[in-house]
């Protein structure tokens, strides 16, 4: 079916007609823009892309400014901690929907529904349930517990877990779903087997249940680290930003370096270090991936 | 992937032991979690706004109004404008429909000439486009303004429907790259032998025969493009802001006194094209979700 018999080579030039929108993305957009823009991180581009080299100066001006630097730190706080917590949490969420349990579309459909609304809507939503003067603070304080203190967007330590709350919110009934589906795609009989050794469920779990969906596991955290690393319009939406720095990320730091301040250079270095984290992730990945597929 | 909506076994029979009031129990309370927001945002958006001062952001409005629903369509403010946030609705709307069109088109041939007319390259060109898919797109941000703009559709509709089609393409490939694989071969193959070209075989077997996966692209785009906010805001300008966009400057706006029921009808109005779509779509909404991820 695939080989191009030299005969019929003009056969399959309505295929390669029909592919050069994929092959202009792929090679202009993808290859292209981002050879583009490591190379004109290492510019002086002002107003506009010049070819003004200045070598490492604008990563060096990066990693000394204190806005990026915290940009950074946040990034590692709300990674490790929405990592961590997406997977836990839909791994236990799919494990209470796998026991066979009534209602499981109503369950589902409510535990996924915030996925599929934007960032921007479950940001503003968060914000105002967050609100000090109206939201949970409030209401709890006019229940009684009047030094009830509970304002984490104005915080600039607990910020975090405010956005964290809406993150979680928005994305782990999708882990759920993903996790679900990897339970389920486990042989009933290794079930059988587990139960007829006297092994506790917790413990088939554990041991044997999650140690087999490795896959699940790895495509999920490589989805959230993906996710986190662009994580921008929640932000936006919910703290700006805010209180003060407290809570900016990478891709804000770009956004408002390249089409706000009208200092492109460190818009470009500040985007290829997002490249080079997104790298972090993907590469060991990728390795693990074709690793394990050569071993069979 | 096995699939994830069907659960295994016989239905379980009702009982009112221990461990079930503890599983629901716990269900419940999370899905109340889930609903919280949704409760609070339609509650919000029904009360006058001296009810929200006084009362709590839970309680049900004492009495109903439909005030803020009108006011966040029609009146609410932008900056110099304020024609609400239907401006922002028939952007989107402009914005999605040749998006959606456009992007399902393009990808769909793509992941056809992927399967069945294999040309040299082809592969390397969908490896591209799937890591691709991982890159940033603070990194193609400015690139893709250049061509935006010597295309000379920078800050137009159709540079973001562009857009959209471009960095769309990479999941939608791969969609019906995988779909288009699991057909049996020998319908194209009979059909070659009977005459049928590249796009005979495309319109009269591959379409007809897809149309599950059609809907499941459709769903992802329309509700991933409606939610999407990052090239609304880099690649059009104020008057063609789509309504994410839109959305945001009118809660996050400093001037005037905060209407925070008009916000959150605002709010809900833009979530409630994605909820809709959620709804009604069901199982195809986790299946499209699904197959967009666990592949990634």
């Amino acid at each position: 079916m695939s080989e191009t018999k030299p005969l019929r080579l003009l056969r399959n030039v309505n295929a390669k007609l029909a592919a050069i929108p994929m092959v202009l993305t792929a090679l202009v957009v993808f290859v292209g823009g981002t050879v583009w823009t490591v190379f004109y991180s290492f510019t002086d581009s002002k107003l506009l892309p010049k070819m003004k080299f200045v070598g490492f100066a604008q990563y060096d001006r990066l990693w000394h400014n204190s806005r990026w630097l915290i940009s950074i730190e946040n990034l590692a706080i709300l990674g490790t901690l929405s990592l961590v917590l997406t997977i836990s949490l839909g791994f236990i969420l799919a494990v209470l929907m796998d026991q066979k349990i009534r209602f499981e579309d109503t369950f589902r459909s409510i535990m996924l529904f915030p996925f599929a609304l934007s960032f921007i809507v479950t940001g503003l939503v968060w914000q105002w349930i967050l609100n000090p003067d109206f939201g949970i603070q409030s209401v709890i304080r006019s229940i009684g517990w009047t030094t009830f203190e509970f304002n984490p967007l104005n915080n600039p330590s607990l910020v975090l877990y405010g956005l964290l709350i809406a993150g979680l919110w928005q994305g782990t009934g999708f882990v759920m779903c993903l996790m679900l589906a990897g339970l389920r795609g486990i042989d009933e009989d290794i079930w059988k087997a587990a139960r007829v050794d006297g092994i506790p469920t917790w413990k088939t779990y554990i041991f044997v249940v999650i140690p087999m969906m490795r896959p699940v596991f790895i495509t999920t955290l490589v989805i959230a680290a993906a996710g986190v690393i662009k994580l921008y319009d929640l932000v936006v939406a919910q703290t700006s930003g805010g209180p003060g720095n407290a809570s900016q990320v990478p891709a804000m730091y770009v956004y408002d370096y390249m089409f706000q301040a009208q200092n492109l250079g460190q818009g470009f270095a500040a985007s290829t270090m997002m490249l080079v984290t997104v790298l972090i992730v993907l590469i060991p990945w990728a390795y693990l991936e074709f690793g394990s597929k050569k071993h069979g | 992937m096995v699939d994830a909506t069907n659960p295994r076994g016989a239905k379980p029979k009702p009982r009112f032991s221990g461990r079930n009031i503890m599983l629901y129990g716990t269900l419940i309370v999370i899905c109340m979690y889930y609903i919280l927001p949704l409760w609070v945002m339609v509650m919000t958006s029904t009360k006058g706004m001296p009810e929200i001062r006084l009362g709590n952001i839970f309680s049900p409005p004492v009495e109903i109004t439909f005030q803020p629903w009108v006011k966040a369509w029609a009146e609410a403010c932008t900056g110099l404008n304020c024609d609400g946030l239907s401006r922002g609705f028939f952007n989107s709307v402009r914005i999605l429909i040749p998006s959606v069109i456009l992007s399902i088109a393009v990808a769909s041939v793509n992941g056809y000439a992927l399967v069945n007319w294999r040309f040299k390259g082809s592969d390397i060109f969908f490896t591209i486009l799937i890591f691709g898919s991982f890159i940033p797109y603070q990194v193609m941000l400015y690139p893709m303004v250049i061509i935006l703009r010597e295309l000379g559709i920078y800050g137009t509709l159709w540079g973001l429907v562009l857009v959209h089609t471009i960095f769309g393409m990479p999941i939608l490939t791969l969609l019906f790259r995988n779909y288009f694989s699991s057909l049996p071969e020998e319908l194209f193959k009979a059909a070659r032998v009977d005459g049928a070209g590249f796009w005979g075989i495309f319109f009269k077997i591959m379409v007809p025969m897809s149309l599950p996966i059609f809907v499941v692209a459709l769903i992802l785009q329309v509700t991933g493009i409606w939610n999407d906010f990052l090239f609304g805001v880099v690649f059009t300008k104020p008057d063609t802001y789509p309504m994410t966009v839109q959305l945001n400057n009118i809660v996050n706006s400093v001037q005037g006194i905060k209407e925070y029921n008009v916000n959150m009808a605002a709010t809900l109005l833009t979530g409630l094209v994605p909820l809709v779509i959620y709804f009604i779509s069901g199982k195809l909404f986790v299946r499209g979700i699904a197959a967009g991820a666990v592949k990634g």
